[in-house]
């Protein structure tokens, strides 16, 4: 570390370790913040960010090392304790209580002494004073996420504390949501109060933070200022080594239409699901259309009709290489040249506790019906070609893994995403639907996902790709389409998209008259 | 006038074990924890409710003795699913096995012997108010223990803190956690509450509605309880109309029986279970409002990582 700082950091660790099983999650990290700085912690998934916070924060014990607070050597043995020392968190995937008020999740985080009319006053005077609007005694359940985010922001404030741990924070949020965020930020820096933002995301970090340390594997692998840095020697720090770029040359004229949506409205099915409202959509051989939004918007939902695990009222709304596809279920589709990616790894794309192998026969038995099976009607599974098939994913896709054939669960986030994506790939589809395709992926796989997709579609495939990730969107789109609240913009060309224009869509602002979006339900929605 | 004071005299006592149980149920789901071993418990309440009162000669012993008993019972469920995190379906569903065995072993040597009624009310004054002094001043204890415990339970819930942590844990325990509440802990007291409550319930049973002891007096009681607080989507004021319903409809069907209208004994038999279902049913259509209030981590193991 260097020590350009003579005063006493307001939280230094030295040595600190968490040892799962025989995983070092975090190896000997030293990292010192000073007072009212914006220290930044950066890496990769899986490098052991949330596994340090977690220690500052008292939610893991540390298997070695110290922590000091302003010099002193201090055990954070529990949330409660981390609050009483002056640090305060917000988490990544929320801690929140859907089915509870703002004010009650509020309340749950402070002391028990102070009524909970108070604490709806209290939440709603701070989140006015620091920008963040919110109604106490609105439902979680009914928020949008960036809302959410404001919950757990100001519930860290009541608290007054000292350091402010943020754990990937705009990966859920517009871009105008963020610029809002870093308003919030600076203001907390006026104030003196140090800040600890996690963030994979480059640009974001040079802007905002005073200091970072870079993470790789549970090891501190530099610490620096981000202002000196560029973004590829951050990345390089991160990664350790250079990540190839995506090459979109060579995506031609589009050819015939493959999937065609036309006026396609669908109601939401849960109290916590979208509906889906006018939906048009129509893709090209050749064409890459991704799908952006902000979490929570359809999606999913989006993703569910055209996968068709959720069949529609009208069977005209979904055409597939022209043929009426509503009413037909997700083999129906698959048998029809389609593949889907769905957003959730486990349980969704693939059955944790089956082999890869297994997973491979699921999603292909039909369509590869012939390859995969054997014994006529007795369905038996044709060992030898799966088995070849899956070691032809795997080598492609450079799924790294321990046995020949584990089961899903065992491989990390990013190796099984990339073997979910490969095994689709494998087929040569001429559609392919995938949602999120390297959420919480690491960016050597991602970049490998993605080059994946462009490539299918050079060879004269349908892809959709529905996605949060602005940087992906731009990377391999030929058009962009942004989803809001079950509504899809018409699709623009990625050459002449922008990202505020983008962030306008996200945000509900159809210029589109077809749409027709009025603005009071647009202020409604914020 | 008598009959129709009889008659719902008769409910209020079909009605309060049934209420008994399902609040206790009710806390403990409300955790997050899904017990089924209701039945188990209030039978165990049951026979040693009797038994303490025959071998102490006091009701009232008895009644501490079920309640204890109950809650002690609970503890076992506790141990083995939020201890050892075992499958909670399956350990209640053992529960009310091995509680239906132990009780039967238990009371043997009580079957047949003449119990000691917990004795009613009996205001002078108030009591002899035409109408309505029986049914209000004149009930036995238990059940105004069941009211209060309803609108204790109600209240508790809804407007302390220590409700809203419970909720809290039922909705999302790693969040819980990871807010630093003890959620094991909580969950261990919902767990003995419910037990004790299921106690109580049994006692009701052999020490009021008919104070002897026979084996598997219960009679799928706990059952209906659980029923009780599904449809109920987890409110204690839906739950106490629930078993008043059925309370209802439980005794009006035995005066129909009675007085012969040609229906199948059978059916009236079943009618208390279809009307209960069908009404809760009716009110809890409202998806928004179930979701709301169903706990969402309820049945599921909670082990914390660290």
């Amino acid at each position: 570390m260097d020590t350009n700082h003579t005063e006493i950091p307001l939280l230094e660790t030295r040595g600190l370790t968490k040892i799962f099983g025989s995983l070092r999650a975090c190896d000997g990290i030293d990292l010192a913040i000073a007072p009212g700085e914006v220290h930044a912690l950066l890496g990769e998934n899986g490098a052991g960010k949330s596994t340090l916070v977690k220690m500052l924060f008292g939610v893991l014990e540390p298997s070695a090392g110290e922590i000091l607070w302003k010099g002193a050597p201090v055990k954070i043995g529990s949330p409660g304790e981390a609050r009483a020392t002056g640090v305060g968190m917000v988490f990544q995937h929320f801690s929140l209580f859907e089915a509870l008020t703002v004010a009650e999740n509020i309340a749950l985080a402070l002391d028990g002494k102070v009524p909970i009319e108070r604490i709806s006053d209290e939440a709603r005077r701070l989140s006015v004073e620091y920008g963040l609007p919110l109604d106490p005694s609105a439902h979680v359940a009914d928020l949008s996420v960036g809302e959410r985010q404001r919950i757990e922001i100001v519930r860290a404030l009541l608290q007054n504390p000292e350091l402010i741990i943020l754990d990937e924070p705009t990966s859920v949020l517009t871009p105008q949501e963020a610029d809002k965020l870093f308003e919030t930020l600076a203001k907390l820096k006026a104030e003196g109060r140090s800040v600890l933002y996690i963030s994979h995301r480059l640009e974001e970090v040079q802007r905002i933070c005073d200091r970072a340390t870079v993470l790789r594997h549970g090891k501190v692998t530099g610490a620096c200022d981000p202002r000196n840095e560029t973004p590829s020697s951050l990345a390089r720090m991160m990664v350790g080594g250079e990540v190839p770029e995506i090459s979109g040359a060579g995506l031609g004229e589009p050819g015939e239409v493959l999937i065609e949506v036309h006026r396609l409205s669908a109601p939401a099915r849960t109290p916590f699901a979208v509906a889906l409202t006018d939906v048009d959509l129509t893709v090209r051989a050749g064409e890459v259309i991704a799908i952006a939004g902000v979490a929570g918007n359809g999606q999913s939902e989006l993703f569910d009709v055209l996968s068709g695990e959720v069949t529609v009222a009208h069977a005209d709304s979904i055409r597939i290489a022209g043929v009426a596809a509503g009413r037909l279920g997700i083999t129906a589709r698959r048998l029809m040249g389609c593949s889907f990616v769905p957003e959730e790894r486990h349980g969704h794309a693939a059955v944790p506790t089956m082999s890869l192998s297994g997973n491979l026969v699921l999603s292909r038995y039909a369509s590869d019906r012939k390859t995969f099976i054997t014994g006529g009607w007795l369905g038996l599974i044709n060992t030898g070609p799966v088995a070849t098939a899956t070691k032809r994913i795997s080598s492609a896709m450079d799924v790294r893994k321990s046995l020949v054939d584990p089961p899903a669960g065992s491989l990390s986030g990013g190796n099984l995403q990339k073997f979910i994506v490969g095994r689709e790939l494998d087929r040569q589809p001429r559609v392919l639907v995938v949602n999120q395709p390297t959420w919480g992926v690491d960016a050597g796989a991602a970049s490998r996902i993605r080059q994946a997709l462009v490539d299918l579609a050079k060879s004269g495939s349908a892809v959709i790709v529905i996605s949060q990730d602005l940087d992906e969107v731009f990377e391999i789109a030929s058009s962009i389409s942004v989803i809001n609240e079950g509504r899809l913009s018409k699709p623009e060309p990625a050459a002449t998209m922008t990202r505020e224009r983008i962030g306008l869509l996200m945000g509900g602002f159809h210029d589109g008259a077809g749409h027709g979006v009025d603005p009071a339900e647009v202020a409604h929605a914020h | 006038m008598d009959i129709a004071q009889n008659i719902l005299l008769t409910i209020m006592t079909a009605a309060t074990p049934l209420l008994i149980a399902a609040i206790g149920e009710l806390v403990v789901e409300r955790s997050g924890v899904l017990n089924l071993g209701v039945e188990g418990m209030m039978v165990i309440g049951a026979v040693c409710g009797f038994a303490a009162t025959l071998l102490s000669g006091s009701p009232w012993i008895g009644m501490l003795a079920a309640i204890a008993a109950g809650a002690f019972f609970s503890l076992l469920f506790g141990v083995l699913t939020l201890s050892l995190a075992a499958n909670q379906v399956a350990t209640g569903l053992s529960l009310t096995l091995l509680g239906l065995g132990l009780s039967g072993m238990i009371g043997e040597s009580f079957v047949g012997s003449a119990g000691i009624k917990l004795a009613n009310l009996d205001i002078p004054v108030l009591g002899d108010i035409p109408l309505v002094g029986r049914l209000i001043f004149g009930q036995d204890p238990i059940f105004y223990i069941s009211l209060i415990l309803t609108g204790g339970v109600a209240w508790f819930l809804f407007r302390t803190r220590a409700g809203l942590t419970l909720r809290a844990i039922g909705d999302n325990h790693a969040s819980a956690h990871a807010l630093g509440i003890n959620v094991l802990k909580i969950r261990y007291l919902a767990v003995m509450f419910g037990g004790a409550c299921a106690g109580l319930a049994g006692a009701h049973l052999s020490l009021v509605y008919t104070p002897q002891w026979v084996e598997n007096m219960t009679a799928g009681r706990g059952w209906i309880a659980l029923a009780l607080v599904v449809f109920a989507s987890w409110r204690p004021w839906r739950v106490l109309g629930g078993a008043y319903l059925f309370g209802a409809v439980s005794i009006g069907q035995l005066h129909a029986q009675a007085l012969g209208f040609g229906i199948p004994s059978q059916f009236l038999s079943a009618l208390p279970y279809v009307a209960t279902i069908v009404v809760l049913v009716i009110i809890s259509r409202d998806r928004r409002l179930t979701l709301m209030n169903t706990p969402a981590s309820l049945g599921q193991p909670f082990v914390p990582d660290r």
